[in-house]
């Protein structure tokens, strides 16, 4: 039986000694791991963002926009005539099996102003069901209804921004704010929800009866039009082929010959967030593949010392067998020397990389996230580092003739 | 004890084989204190060796207590030689920056011995060769005849029965060496153990009951004292 507490005693001091060297070896060890856990915990940080944000838009959701389609950039806002309307929304509602649900929006950037406070904020009018589509409940209050609707009352919904910057901590429920000189009363509050994907406060809002924001706040122009419609698709599955279904209709409806462009364009968000995450998580496993490169060096580095330290410590492996030391000894005494030093190499560089991941959140001020798993393989990783990169001058050694290592000067 | 039976080794280093121990038959009884004399080049080492299971003879037979040993795996020999064999060295082989109670210790680490066990013999042996107030001590701090009582210590810790020592007293100024030699001779006398020592000095082989001279790989003469 091998004699481990003493063998990684012999090899604790055999390091010791070398402190400076051991010290470089391991700093092989430090880097690479440390590289591997900061990128890693950067892409999970960056995943998990993105997977939250997908939670905080609503699942299974397409947004159709009034006007032809561009590339990149959002129409929100855009001065162009819109193209959709209610009608469109109820179409698309009742004729899409693949559909559960369509809410329309108008929208505006508007000033809103409580006393003597006034804060410009994105004013939506919309229908009470998008509160569902949106999976975005209040949390005071209560929402409107479809009556508020039917009858364009003067009623809003304050996202928590305005909440925080209107009221500055007065209860805002049952008060009246202005938009354009028109009276709002607040009757509920939506429930803090955080950046959309784009990196939009999305707090930073007030919801109004699409009615109401059609006649009082976006002129005549506006009336009956909407610029966007919410559509929840049944499940993810759907996604697709309510995605057809509407398009087919919509086209039909605004009469677009066969040759001539959408005047309208949908996007499937859930797809753009996932096709988002899979970039995520491919640009983390590259880094990752990369920083594990230095990995790789480290092994090398702790190799080469100990080959060093094999051929240094010849006359010592001559006198250890002369005692006693059967071959799987003196194996085992250099294959932990190894294994200490790209343990303690990894130890080190998991400290360092979970400093370098906060350091990194700070100042990027990009969420990380730190898993257990990633620790555990980093870990695991210096392990079969030192064993690899180990085992042939462990072997070299325990294979040296005693005598001719005795004769070793 | 040691029963060696026309043992030979051929070294066949660069092709041109080197016969350094032609034919060698000896016996060697428990508790014989032996000099081996014989000049350089003339298979002493080389008989040490093969006799301490550091070596396989090319041909022959060794008998160790009664075991044939001459077939023996390099890890089987490596166990016969934890248990049975001390060996003492000219270069006394102590190993650096490691205390003399932890040098002691070393046969006793691949013997299954625990920590305290082998501090505790460790510590024993160190009184037997008078060195226990110099335990913590690392080589680089003793004195030669220090380093080789230390040395001895280590090859008597295990209760080994054999105790080899090639020209053990070649570092060491004459009256080193006749404490050296006067311990070997207490540990023959006392503890009983089985001496084996090369040297080229008959001062030093006067020591022995009797000696044997090797002459290029034969053993030409072997006398008892008395
Ligand atoms: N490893 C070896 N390879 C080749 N020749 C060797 C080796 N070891 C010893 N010899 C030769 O064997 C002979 C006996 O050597 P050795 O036993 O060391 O003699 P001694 O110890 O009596 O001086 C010498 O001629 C020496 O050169
Ligand atoms: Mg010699």
């Amino acid at each position: 039986m091998v004699n481990l507490p003493a063998i990684v005693k012999i090899s604790l001091r055999a390091l010791l000694v070398n402190r400076m060297r051991s010290a470089l070896t391991m700093l092989g060890m430090i880097i690479g791991v440390a590289a591997v856990i900061t990128m890693m915990a950067v892409g999970t940080g960056a995943g998990d963002r993105i997977a939250a944000q997908m939670a905080s838009m609503g699942s299974n959701l397409l947004m159709v926009f009034s006007g032809a389609a561009t590339t990149g950039g959002s129409r929100m806002g855009a001065g162009t005539m819109p193209t959709l309307t209610m009608r469109d929304t109820e179409a698309i509602r009742k004729e899409c099996p693949a559909v559960e649900d369509a809410a329309p929006i108008v929208n505006g950037t508007l000033q809103v102003v409580y006393g003597n406070q006034n804060w410009s904020t994105i004013v939506i009018g919309t229908t009470p069901n998008m509160l569902e589509i949106r999976e975005w409940p209040v949390s005071e209050g209560r929402p409107f209804q479809w009556e508020d609707v039917r009858s364009a009352t003067k009623v809003c919904l304050l996202g928590q921004t305005l909440v925080d910057n209107l009221f500055l901590g007065a209860d805002p429920l049952g008060q009246t704010v202005r938009i354009k000189n028109v009276p709002f009363t607040v009757i509920g509050i939506l429930k803090k929800k955080g950046q959309n994907p784009t990196g939009q406060d999305q707090d930073d809002t007030i919801y109004v009866p699409i009615t109401t924001g059609q006649k009082r706040l976006f002129g005549a122009q506006l009336f009956d039009m909407v610029r966007i419609i919410f559509v929840k698709a049944k499940s993810f599955d759907d996604l697709d082929s309510a995605e057809t279904q509407i398009t087919e209709l919509l086209r039909q409806r605004h009469h677009i010959g066969p040759r001539q462009d959408d005047d309208f364009n949908v996007r499937n968000l859930t797809q753009i967030m996932q096709s988002a995450q899979s970039a995520v998580n491919t640009v983390t496993t590259l880094l990752s593949a990369i920083a594990s490169v230095s990995l790789l060096v480290g092994g090398i580095g702790i190799m080469n010392i100990m080959l060093v330290s094999v051929t240094e410590r010849t006359k010592e492996i001559g006198v250890r067998m002369a005692v006693g030391a059967k071959s799987v000894d003196i194996r085992f005494q250099f294959l932990i020397e190894a294994l200490l030093l790209s343990l303690i190499g990894g130890a080190l560089g998991i400290v360092l990389g979970i400093a370098g991941a906060q350091v990194f959140a700070s100042v990027v001020g990009a969420p990380v996230i730190i898993t257990l798993s990633s620790i555990l393989l980093a870990f695991g990783f210096s392990a079969a580092v030192g064993v690899f990169f180990g085992y042939y001058p462990a072997y070299k050694a325990s294979q040296l003739d005693p005598i001719e290592a005795l004769r070793y000067e | 004890m040691i029963a060696v039976e026309n043992i030979r080794r051929v070294y066949t280093p660069g092709g041109t084989p080197v016969v350094a121990l032609n034919d060698v038959s000896l016996n060697i009884g428990t508790g014989e204190f032996v000099a081996v004399m014989g000049p350089s080049g003339s298979g002493k080492s080389t008989f040490m060796h093969i006799i301490g299971c550091l070596d396989r003879p090319t041909s022959g037979a060794y008998r160790l207590d009664g075991e044939d040993v001459s077939g023996f795996s390099k890890d089987k020999l490596a166990e016969v030689r934890g248990k049975k064999i001390g060996f003492v060295f000219q270069g006394f082989n102590l190993i650096p920056r490691t205390t003399a109670v932890e040098n002691v210790e070393l046969p006793m680490l691949y013997n299954g011995f625990e920590a305290k066990e082998r501090r505790r013999r460790a510590l024993e042996a160190l009184i037997t060769v008078g060195l226990e107030e110099k335990a913590d001590r690392r080589p680089n701090e003793l004195s030669g005849g220090q380093q080789q009582r230390v040395a001895i210590a280590r090859a008597i810790v295990n209760d080994a029965l054999i105790m080899l020592a090639d020209e053990p007293t070649g570092n060491l100024d004459t009256k080193t060496s006749q404490e050296i030699m006067e311990l070997f001779v207490r540990l023959n006398r006392e503890a009983g153990k089985t001496i084996i020592v090369v040297t080229h000095e008959p001062d030093i082989a006067s020591y022995a009951k009797r000696t044997v001279r090797f002459r290029d790989g034969n053993i030409t003469k072997d006398e008892r004292k008395w």
